[in-house]
């Protein structure tokens, strides 16, 4: 029991570090980016390849190498992120919403495919992975490796969470997503503003990739495209647009994924998220934290 | 909301009025929604995708939209002759003379079925402007409730058709009751949710064969020559069905929807109702094409009905030109041949179509055949 809230949680939290760029970005310009878990791929090879020209790496050191490639890795999918906003959505801001999903797919897809013609089709094995020494709390077994990834993803969540809340450029933010022509008034530059978005939304995904391929030990190309839908599984459940929230969707998503899996068996895992949302959408879609919104004409 | 000065009867053009005589008929029950379906029809003339940005957008609207507004090129009034779909039609019947090795006549009979799926996702997307990203989910309904029953009751696989067409509508209203009524973006990834669980599901049941498959599927003709032609032809037809399906009363409240679901619910389109009519119609030309998949290959695995190929068919939708019955089919035609000739690029393929999807969307958005209503002059 105590082994499936403690599954469901860990799960739960790269779920909600993945959720989190898919809310923040859908809050800001009501873009479902699509695109965003194959960020998640992207910094899964970004690590990889960075741990690739760094060489072996001992099993004491690593965690400490683990965290300094995270940050490197955040660096690289932020900056992918904000080229991808620059050519693939910006010209299509003002378009009808339909092109811009559209374009969104196609985001997705020169991705995923783009990276399998890079890195081949076959699942790579990370070259760090993480064991270690396991304990026993309240009848759950956790090892080492998954506490630090979920502080790592805490840490990175409360961050964002303070930043959104606390800081000009959260106001700004928040501003943008209640009224972009109004914000552009007040002298708030938009167009950096949802770059920047981008680049911390992107970097969250980057983040959740590397700490996936770290602790599964396996990557491969459309290891985004699942991960994409939970994600905004995630985010629908906790109410899209709201951080808070988002995180609370991803850590019940993950809680419920472990219990679904309990009861009806591995294979229907996937089936029993997917059922969630549509079940969430049909009567909350506004999600457990989220506002209702009327829309504007 | 451009359109809106249009709706007025007093200011709507005279042309407007002139294509809606076609249909007095209908005009004479006073219905709403005829009359706001024809009201429609100026926004049709610039051939645009919706335009319901208000203030600053309008401004990208109009020079997005001036590519559209040209008059027909040679080409394209080519494309809008009527003798067109004949000549198409025609050329499809002609090409087993051309060359019938097993191999081409699979090939072409496979982009007939990819044509019949694109026309489909075409009332759904290009009609009515709902993103369905999990189409092949009712491929895969189809294919799999023929092949489900043709195998384990020994029934012919014309006979499964009825049931088809119940299951699969079934499957529309089970997936788009729930989600229609959300913003369309949500339906986007709900129907991507929904192509997986069918996938899923049919990959851990028993009945379905489990991952690899049902096999032994009976085909609906005796020689491979015999099912193209009968191929060609229940695609002709579907494709007729879906163009004149769009021309109707209801295409048109289909693409006033698209053009703008407020003024359309505001003139008394009861929106959600016409949107799901969309989505089931939708359902069933996927699930009817599933039927012709099951028969072609005769055998059929979860592996053929991945987001993949969900996104090969929305790709032949909008690189044809969303709404345009001719536009979708050529696409269709050139996504399912052209992996054929480039087999050197396999590698490359995909991603290239991935550039080539934001790459229309960002320079031709209308695509590159675009449709051109016929109620304008």
């Amino acid at each position: 029991m105590t082994q499936l809230i403690w599954n469901g949680l860990f799960v739960g939290s790269f779920y909600a570090l993945v959720a989190l760029g898919y809310s923040m970005v859908y809050g800001i310009i009501k873009l479902l980016n699509f695109a965003h878990g194959d960020l998640y791929m992207l910094g899964a090879f970004a690590g990889f390849a960075i741990l690739g020209a760094v060489g072996g790496v001992s099993s004491s050191m690593a965690l400490p190498v683990l965290l300094a490639v995270l940050v490197v890795t955040m660096a690289v999918t932020g900056l992918a992120g904000v080229a991808l906003e620059r050519i693939a959505y910006r010209p299509l801001r003002r378009a009808p919403r339909l092109s811009l999903l559209i374009t969104a797919v196609g985001a997705s897809f020169a991705l995923e495919y783009g990276m399998r013609a890079a890195a081949g089709a076959d699942p790579r094995v990370y070259p760090l992975r993480l064991g270690g020494s396991s304990l026993e709390v309240a009848g759950a077994r956790l090892t080492l490796a998954q506490l630090v990834l979920v502080g790592v993803a805490v840490v990175l969540m409360i961050g964002l969470n303070l930043l959104v809340t606390r800081t000009r450029e959260g106001r700004a933010m928040r501003a943008i997503a209640l009224d972009p022509t109004t914000s552009s008034l007040m002298g708030i530059d938009v167009n950096a503003v949802i770059s920047r978005t981008f680049f911390i939304g992107s970097a969250l995904a980057g983040a959740a990739g590397v700490m996936a391929g770290a602790y599964y030990g396996k990557i491969d190309f459309l290891m985004g495209f699942l991960i994409g839908l939970k994600a905004f599984t995630a985010a629908v459940i906790g109410g899209i647009g709201n951080i808070p929230g988002t995180m609370l969707g991803g850590l019940v998503l993950g809680l419920l994924e472990s219990f679904g899996t309990f009861w009806l068996g591995g294979e229907w895992r996937d089936v029993f998220a997917f059922g969630v949302l549509i079940l969430f959408l049909t009567v909350r879609p506004t999600g457990l934290l989220g506002e209702r919104v009327t829309e504007r004409v | 909301m451009t359109g809106v000065p249009d709706t007025t009867p007093e200011g709507a053009p005279e042309d407007t009025v002139r294509s809606t005589a076609a249909d007095t008929a209908e005009s004479t029950d006073g219905s709403a929604t005829a009359g706001v379906a024809r009201a429609a029809a100026p926004n049709e003339a610039t051939g645009e995708t919706a335009n319901e940005a208000p203030g600053p957008a309008r401004k990208t609207a109009e020079v997005r939209r001036r590519g559209a507004g040209r008059p027909p090129t040679r080409a394209s009034r080519l494309l809008q002759n009527r003798w067109a779909g004949l000549a198409g039609l025609l050329l499809a019947l002609l090409a087993p003379f051309v060359d019938a090795t097993p191999y081409a006549l699979s090939v072409m009979t496979s982009a007939a079925i990819f044509v019949m799926l694109a026309a489909g996702l075409n009332i759904v997307v290009g009609y009515c402007g709902l993103l369905d990203l999990g189409y092949v989910a009712f491929f895969a309904v189809g294919a799999y409730t023929s092949g489900v029953l043709a195998t384990r009751l020994d029934l012919p696989l014309v006979a499964t058709v009825p049931v088809v067409i119940v299951v699969t509508v079934v499957a529309g209203v089970v997936i788009g009751a729930p989600t229609l009524r959300l913003r369309s973006d949500y339906l986007a990834i709900v129907t991507l949710g929904f192509g997986e669980i069918i996938r899923i599901t049919a990959n851990n049941l028993d009945v379905t064969g489990g991952p690899s498959g049902i096999y032994g599927i009976p085909g609906l003709a005796g020689s491979p020559v015999a099912f193209y032609y009968l191929t060609v032809v229940v695609v002709a037809l579907a494709v007729l069905g879906a163009a004149r399906l769009g021309r109707s009363r209801i295409g048109r409240a289909w693409r006033f929807v698209r053009e703008d679901e407020d003024a359309a619910e505001a003139m008394g389109v009861h929106t959600y109702r016409v949107k799901l009519a969309a989505y089931i119609a939708g359902a069933v030309w996927g699930g009817l094409a599933g039927v012709l998949f099951a028969a072609h290959l005769s055998a059929i695995s979860p592996g053929s009905f991945t987001f993949l190929q969900s996104a090969l068919v929305l790709m032949a939708v909008v690189l044809g030109g969303m709404g345009s019955v001719p536009g979708v089919v050529i696409g269709a035609i050139v996504i399912s041949i052209l992996p054929e000739i480039l087999r050197d690029l396999a590698d490359y393929r995909f991603f290239l179509f991935g550039v080539l999807l934001i790459a229309v969307m960002l320079l031709r958005p209308q695509g590159l055949w675009p449709a051109r209503s016929k109620e304008v002059p």
